[in-house]
């Protein structure tokens, strides 16, 4: 490390040779036109820029500042910028602490830590792809809904029937219990005949055997027998047990009474079900929503709503490692003596960690976390890479937008001079803070 | 917790009694916390390597295999596994051109950045005249200047210049921002540079130019290293300016293969493959020099 090296300024200023101008200026002359050229000017011209209008003919004083604030889509860019500011840095910095104390006694520190820093070697573009990969919103690609609807399928079982229904003489969708309801009234001891349709014979579980109506329950068991079955069309009757046509098995069935579930089965392999100990009196059969709920498929993360959240989350998979190994400098850097002489005070490890490593570490978070903020203001290819083109809008940010606007369809740079302008006056506290600290540190 | 007892021999022979069982206690307390604090580190280093997996098998697999099963069934399927991919990318020319275009552009504004900035930072360190501080406080607050407050001024400048679109505009434009980071990062080196040094070559008459070129570059080179790293990374990795500033016949791999994102669903193995690409020199770059890429991400800000 330079600051290692032996150098006292005041003493190197004292006998500083005067040389003056003239190799000075040669030296820095190249370095001085770049930077009026490219960053000095610029700033400039994006300032006055900004007050015209789209063309740039015509002086319209604040008025794309007025636009920037009304226009929907910039509106949510700025917005969006702000959930950023507020979370992404804050988060990243937390974990990257985390993870600084937590691996700072592990013997494979230093190569969880290269795991997590190379991210920030990559460019953003492939890291956009990789992310756009995991959250895939198709389980057969994006490992996150693979892996949620696996989880979810453990917890219950998929229903078995996604897309079936009854033939409608017999039943109707039910708007207040979900499923199906019958469309008569039965009493104890009739059979039931429901025949469905929407299903591919080659989709009906493999022990699905040929089906065949049930004798009647003796009336004085109160049970009600019946078939689910499904119905081909093309050789029989609709609505007609054919010879040849398959009972559909695990389908549950009950029996509702006065809008209550009174009696539950489920049906066997060739669709019977016998419903026991119904109670007396008239009820109807009702075919359960859980026989016909679509398969659960994950969430739709790159959509509107969760499209930000899913942003932040592949910026911390980017820049925590830089948090990490900065941190972990930071704490190697705190004296021993401080953490032994509180130990020996009798603080318990987590008082240690709160009252002394903490604070000790502070100048140092407030870096970090400095540091986050200006990177995180300049997003601009995770957004523009990860979130699908029609959710781009809702998942801008001021960079992105400021793009958009200028060199999109119908640029506007006047209005895109007034983004650039937002997002300087953004990082002019930053610019303060830096500066600030630079002429303190290095007098 | 057991501290005093490492702490001085007395106590532990005072404690003899007591402490033993207490110690197994917090032996079998600890042992379970470091299980578990290992389970923790494992799992989220596992989080951290399953993207990068995923985009890696993706790239290794066929265009049909990707439509119909997930990445990760390779693992139990490995004959699916072909290099078919990277065959078509390297055939293909767009893709072979801009490759060479990131080349062109990133390693020629790398040595730049590097000499321009090594030669302000020595002459903001080493020689005396009015405004020096000055420089360097503006050097500083330029450190943070978004790129995006560039784009309309320059690429109407460069349209005017009739550079608009050549990988000169683009080298020139991100020397321009490597510049800041680049004097701020050097200056920290050169001031701890022993002032000895640069005296005895005084003494023996030498011009700056040459104690620029004889001794402060020599003895700064993990300084200049670190720079060249960083700077190198960020060119590569750039597609802001050259979405703005290339013509398809400049750009370089990531404005290059953006055209293939639209269609995302059913290209993935075109994707994955050319970000792979993209990814293979940068992760070159960071293993063999990364004590360097530590050293410049540390001074990324003002310490």
């Amino acid at each position: 490390m330079p600051h290692d090296l032996p150098s006292d300024p005041a003493d190197h200023r004292a006998s500083r040779p005067r040389r003056v101008l003239g190799p000075a200026i040669l030296f820095l002359l190249p370095a001085l036109l770049f930077l009026a050229v490219f960053l000095l000017y610029p700033a400039a011209y994006s300032v006055v820029r900004s007050l015209y209008d789209a063309s740039g003919a015509r002086f319209v004083g604040f008025d794309n500042y007025a636009h920037m604030f009304t226009d929907d889509r910039t509106l949510t860019a700025i917005r969006n910028t702000g959930i950023w500011v507020l979370v992404a840095p804050a988060l990243v910095t937390g974990l990257g602490l985390v993870f600084a104390v937590l691996t700072e006694h592990v013997r494979w520190a230093t190569a969880f830590r290269v795991l997590l820093f190379m991210p920030m070697a990559i460019s953003l573009f492939a890291s956009g792809i990789v992310f756009r990969l995991v959250y895939d919103e198709n389980p057969g690609r994006g490992v996150v809904n693979a892996a949620m609807v696996s989880v979810h399928d453990a917890f219950s079982t998929p229903s078995e029937y996604p897309g079936a229904a009854p033939r409608e003489a017999f039943l109707l969708p039910d708007t207040t219990l979900g499923g199906f309801s019958g469309t008569h009234t039965h009493e104890p001891g009739r059979v039931v005949e429901l025949p469905m349709v929407g299903v591919r014979p080659d989709d009906l579980p493999e022990q699905a055997s040929p089906a065949s109506v049930p004798e009647p329950a003796d009336p004085f068991d109160n049970a009600v027998r019946g078939v689910v079955w499904l119905d081909v069309d093309l050789d029989g009757d609709p609505g007609v047990l054919d010879d040849g046509e398959y009972g559909m098995p695990r389908m549950t069935v009950q029996a509702v009474q006065d809008g209550r579930v009174v009696a539950s089965t489920t049906t066997g392999d060739d669709g019977r079900f016998t419903l026991p100990r119904t109670p007396p009196g008239e009820y109807t059969i009702h075919l359960a929503a859980d026989n016909f709920t679509e398969p659960f498929r994950g969430l739709t993360w790159l959509g509107p709503t969760l499209v930000t959240p899913v942003l932040i989350s592949s910026w911390v998979w980017i820049m925590t490692g830089f948090a990490v190994t900065f941190i972990a400098a930071g704490l190697t850097a705190i004296p021993r003596d401080a953490l032994e002489a509180a130990r020996v005070d009798g603080a318990t490890e987590w008082q240690v960690f709160r009252k002394v490593t903490i604070p000790l570490l502070g100048p140092l978070l407030l870096v970090v976390f400095v540091t986050l903020t200006i990177n995180v203001l300049k997003i601009f290819d995770l957004v523009f890479v990860i979130a699908p083109g029609s959710v781009q809008s809702d998942a801008g940010v001021i960079a992105l937008r400021m793009w958009q606007v200028s060199f999109g369809a119908g640029g506007d740079q006047g209005l895109g001079s007034a983004l650039v302008v937002l997002l300087m006056v953004l990082v002019l506290p930053i610019m303060y803070f830096n500066i600030r600290r630079f002429r303190r540190e290095r007098p | 917790m057991t501290t005093p007892a490492k702490k001085s021999p007395s106590v532990v022979e005072v404690s003899v009694t007591g402490a033993p069982r207490r110690g197994t206690a917090a032996r079998l307390v600890g042992a379970l916390g470091s299980g578990a604090l290992r389970l923790l580190l494992i799992t989220v280093a596992l989080l951290w390597m399953v993207p990068l997996m995923g985009l890696l098998l993706v790239s290794l697999r066929s265009g049909a295999d990707n439509t119909n099963s997930g990445w990760w069934t390779v693992l139990l399927k490995p004959t699916e596994l072909t290099l078919a991919n990277y065959q078509g990318l390297v055939q293909d020319g767009v893709v072979l051109r801009s490759f060479l275009n990131t080349v062109y552009i990133s390693v020629p504004s790398t040595v730049l950045v590097v000499g321009i900035g090594a030669m302000a930072a020595y002459a903001l360190v080493w020689l005396d005249f009015p405004g020096r501080d000055w420089i360097m406080v503006a050097v500083v607050g330029l450190l943070v200047l978004p790129v995006q407050a560039a784009l309309i001024p320059i690429s109407r400048l460069y349209g005017a210049l009739g550079v608009f679109g050549s990988i000169t505009g683009a080298i020139l434009f991100h020397v321009a921002f490597g510049l800041p980071f680049a004097v701020f990062l050097l200056r920290d080196f050169f001031v701890g540079i022993p002032r000895d040094l640069l005296e005895a070559a005084r003494m023996d008459g030498a011009r700056e130019w040459r104690i620029f070129r004889k001794v402060v570059l020599p003895v700064s080179r993990p300084a200049l290293a670190s720079l060249a790293v960083f700077q190198f990374l960020w060119v590569w990795n750039d597609m802001l300016v050259a979405l703005v500033l290339t013509s398809p016949d400049s750009a370089p791999l990531t404005v290059a293969l953006r055209s293939d994102l639209r269609q995302f669903g059913t290209n993935v193995d075109v994707l994955a493959s050319g970000a792979l690409l993209s990814m293979l020199v940068p992760l070159l770059v960071f293993f063999v020099f990364q004590r360097h890429f530590v050293q410049g991400a540390f001074a990324t800000s003002p310490r």
